[in-house]
């Protein structure tokens, strides 16, 4: 293929001093409160949880080989399937992108010097780990089984595991999430810089600011929720349990209420990525910028208002199941826009395949199918055949695997350069990025068609027509997880021997880009004065002081 | 290991058909809109290639009509959605009057099924082809789903309450029953099979075995063994309203309000007496809150529903007052 590949900008010595070698020391960094030094430690507590949730996985499509259940017994599939889904959703995919990716780039993207509230930020991290040991003593010290919903009167009054103490460790991670979105907030209301106007803050900030307005609102409903469930279990109060007078489904609406918009939380931060991906790889203005920003505010508003279509079987109102079914409808159509605009970017743009746009790609082909198959579920009428089966299982892990994941590898590598002054070697990324992709559909796709044979999940043992389908899926997920191990090896290898990034090695645009690879403690010399309207590509310029390779 | 793939499970059920037209559709929508965006991000890759590492190219900043275009046609597209998934909900919502009642209660980890003639299974579900069947479902413990592929049925059983859902099966055969809902260590073992057999099968399946004690004989049984009779039948009336023609009317409350006395009502008003009392009499009812299970209130609503309408008693004359408005 006759393609000009462009080679990132590279210099021939690191700025002298950055936030990486301000200071030394174990202290150095447990005391920090610069904003980039808080993201790294994010991102290597989250990639220590990714690799124990993924360890988790392997365990779980092993056993699911074969119909019998031979590698493990009920009691101990049950925990694992239990401890994946908890440390993935609850320590690996809700902080994933904002609490690495946007505790690094808000205040530079913004041309503030730190958060607006940095010991707070470091409170936050302090949080999830204090959280996330808790919560992982419960899994290791006896386990939990109830599935990472909760669900009641499971929870409270028959489950005979560590029920308490995971809730409590998700009840303090909560904390971290509100305190995030709450520094988010305050830091994109008063840190902009001179010149950055709302309509010119980059997408990923848009849709951090919708992230974080769904994480202050939602995360307080689940802590009281398993607050509630904790209190049933332990002084026999009657919140959810018929037997003391309370209402199981009760549970299931507050469980909802938050968890619904959770996935928003998940997802829309990725989708600020993609946003920048998109344009800086085909140097274009985003297409209809106004409408991406306004339509991560729909969605977080709109996430709000479909919660009980997890709820079609339980014996909800007919009326009730058809406002639920409608709203859920809605929530397509500006997730729908951002696709249809992403793709308008590339038309007549000067296309370059590098790894970020190679992650882009996939995560739109990957949360388009998401997407649509969510419409089946809104469905009720087919939705009452599908859920609690494989269906739904494919069907979120395109949104939370396929979507998020693609969106924050892809914007760690755009990143990586920026974070750590070196750049990652092109062509394992490549590798990496493509087998990411293929080893997530072989893995997923086949569980759609199990799903509607009517395979239910949470099934340790199954009946033998199922067998060539989850054999499939788990040879799918045997190169996925190749994907995902390659880049701990070439993204560490490059911290020490990849070559040195020039501040805009790409080049983009973006204020972020405008002060040294990696930036100064104090992120610019100078406060920077915006003047350009955002993604200003066609006037791109290359920096001055970048060495050309 | 079998080497075909299977696509769809077995069509047995008069919902079936129509549930997997629907499927397909949504399918085709998915399929021609992956793959035009996949076309279109493909074909703008190659097309619009970088060849030179200095390239600027042009301005395009957005168009209001293809905004409109693009939001406008999902739109439409969801409202067909809709009001399609809409007509197959409220088909599989609506229970026909002929349907014969099957009561089915999870308990972990097994189903219990009682037609009403009084057969009693578990975890099979012996039905005859092409007759309505309304399975009435609650639970002893946690939550269940009771989930038949072939019929694509699904509906949950939750302790406390009682949901309904119906089925006709169209293909003699056996099929899959599974627990769809997580209830704990054998979840993926409470699993079991429904029959369909020919209508003069079926009877013959009936009439074999002992004769089985029909719920409405138990419940009569247990209205005198439980005492219930002496505040609540015939022309006793002090104490306790009368329960003839009570089952489907509306019945005012003591401190106001009024409530709808269908089986969740029947069943609270047996297990938590003081909950809901009826207006004009006293909360002095005892509790049968574990001295019951879930089969004995099933077969004491079997039986009160059993009752003729009488007249000469307050509660059942107004009662039947209000049925006949």
């Amino acid at each position: 293929m006759a393609t000009t590949v462009t080679t990132p900008i590279t210099q021939e010595r690191m700025p002298k001093e950055h936030y990486l070698n301000a200071d030394y020391g174990v202290r150095s960094w447990l005391l920090t409160i610069d904003h980039k030094r808080i993201a790294i430690l994010y991102l290597v507590s989250i990639s220590i949880m990714f690799a124990l949730g993924g360890i988790y996985a392997t365990a779980i499509r092993l056993e699911l080989l074969t119909p019998a259940g031979d590698l493990f017994t009920s009691e101990n599939y049950n925990k694992m399937f239990t401890a994946h889904g908890v440390i993935m959703v609850f320590f690996f995919l809700i902080p994933a992108v904002p609490a690495t990716l946007g505790n690094f780039l808000i205040p530079l993207m913004l041309g503030a010097k730190d958060l607006a509230f940095p010991r707070i930020n470091l409170l936050s991290w302090y949080l999830y780990i204090v959280g996330g040991l808790i919560t992982l003593a419960a899994l290791f010290l006896g386990g939990l089984d109830t599935g990472w919903t909760f669900y009641t009167p499971y929870s409270t009054a028959f489950s005979n595991s560590n029920v308490i103490l995971a809730g409590l460790g998700i009840f303090v991670a909560g904390f971290s999430s509100i305190l995030t979105g709450f520094n988010f907030i305050v830091t994109i209301h008063k840190m902009r810089a001179p010149g950055m106007t709302w309509f010119r803050m980059p997408l990923f900030v848009w849709a951090h600011y919708a992230t974080s307005l769904i994480q202050i609102l939602g995360t307080p409903v689940v802590a009281v929720t398993i607050l509630l469930v904790a209190v049933e279990r332990a002084f026999d109060f009657g919140f959810f349990d018929p037997a003391r007078g309370g209402d199981p489904i009760l549970f299931q609406h507050l469980f909802w209420f938050y968890s619904h918009p959770a996935v928003y939380i998940m997802i829309l931060p990725s989708m600020g990525v993609i946003s920048e991906l998109v344009t800086c790889f085909s140097r274009k203005k985003v297409f209809g910028y106004s409408f991406i920003a306004m339509s991560s505010l729909a969605i977080a508003v709109i996430s709000f208002l479909v919660w009980a279509h997890h709820m079609f079987v339980t014996g909800l109102s007919v009326y009730a199941a058809m406002i639920f079914s409608a709203l859920s409808f809605l929530v397509a159509i500006p997730s729908a826009i951002k696709v249809f605009n992403w793709t308008a970017t590339l038309f007549r743009g000067s296309v370059s395949w590098q790894t970020p746009m190679l992650y882009a790609f996939g995560f739109i082909g990957l949360f388009t199918i998401g997407g649509l198959t969510g419409l089946f579920l809104a469905s009720v009428g087919l939705d009452i055949h599908v859920t609690d089966t494989y269906f739904i299982v494919a069907h979120f892990h395109y949104v939370m695997v396929g979507g998020v994941i693609m969106g924050y590898l892809g914007g760690l590598h755009f990143w990586w350069p920026k974070i750590t002054g070196r750049l990652y070697p092109e062509w394992w990324a490549r590798v990496s990025a493509v087998l990411v992709f293929v080893g997530f559909n072989l893995t997923f796709f086949p569980q759609f068609i199990l799903g509607y044979l009517g395979m239910p999940r949470r099934y340790h043992y199954y009946v033998e027509e199922f067998q060539v389908l989850n054999v499939l899926s788990s040879a799918g997920a045997s190169v996925l997880a190749v994907g995902y191990v390659i880049p701990l090896f070439y993204l560490g290898w490059s911290m020490r021997y990849g070559k040195i990034a020039a501040p805009n090695p790409w080049p983009a645009t973006g204020l972020e880009w405008q002060t040294p690879s990696p930036p100064p403690t104090e992120n610019f010399p100078v406060t920077p004065e915006v003047t350009e309207e955002v993604y200003d590509y066609p006037n791109l310029r290359l920096p001055k002081e970048t060495v050309l390779v | 290991m079998r080497s075909d793939i299977p696509l769809f499970p077995p069509n047995a059920s008069t919902m079936a058909v129509h549930v997997d037209h629907f499927y397909l559709f949504m399918w085709a929508v998915t399929f021609v809109f992956s793959i035009g965006i996949a076309v279109a991000l493909v074909y703008f890759a190659v097309a619009y290639r970088r060849r030179h590492r200095d390239e600027r190219p042009g301005e395009i900043h957005g168009s209001l009509l293809l905004e409109l275009v693009w939001s406008i046609i999902p739109l439409l597209l969801t409202v067909v959605m809709f009001v399609w998934s809409t007509w197959l909900f409220f088909a599989q919502a609506r229970v026909p009057d002929d349907a014969i009642r099957v009561n089915v209660v999870g308990k972990r980890w097994m189903w219990k099924l009682q037609h009403m003639t009084g057969h009693r299974e578990i975890n099979e579900l012996h039905v005859p082809v092409g007759k309505p069947v309304h399975l009435v479902l609650t639970s002893e413990d946690v939550i269940h789903s009771f989930f038949v592929p072939a019929f694509r049925m699904k509906k949950d059983a939750v302790p406390g309450r009682y949901n309904e859902t119906w089925f006709t099966a169209t293909q003699p055969g056996r099929y899959h029953l599974f627990c769809a809902e997580y209830c704990g260590t054998e979840h993926s073992r409470m699993i079991g099979s429904v029959h369909v057999m020919e209508s003069a099968e079926f009877q013959q399946w009936l009439a074999g075995g002992p004769a089985p004690v029909s719920p409405v004989a138990l419940g009569r049984k247990l209205f005198t063994e439980r005492m219930c009779v002496t505040c609540h039948y015939g022309d006793s009336g002090a104490r306790g309203p009368a329960l003839n023609g009570l089952p489907g009317s509306k019945v005012a409350l003591l401190g106001g309000g009024s409530a709808v006395a269908d089986d969740t009502y029947l069943r609270e008003s047996i297990l938590t007496p003081a909950a809901k009392v009826v207006a004009g009499y006293q909360p002095v009812m005892p509790t049968y809150a574990g001295q019951l299970g879930e089969e004995d209130v099933a077969a004491l609503i079997a039986f009160i529903k059993s009752l003729p309408p009488l007249a000469g008693d307050a509660a059942s004359r107004k009662a039947s007052d209000l049925r006949s408005n």
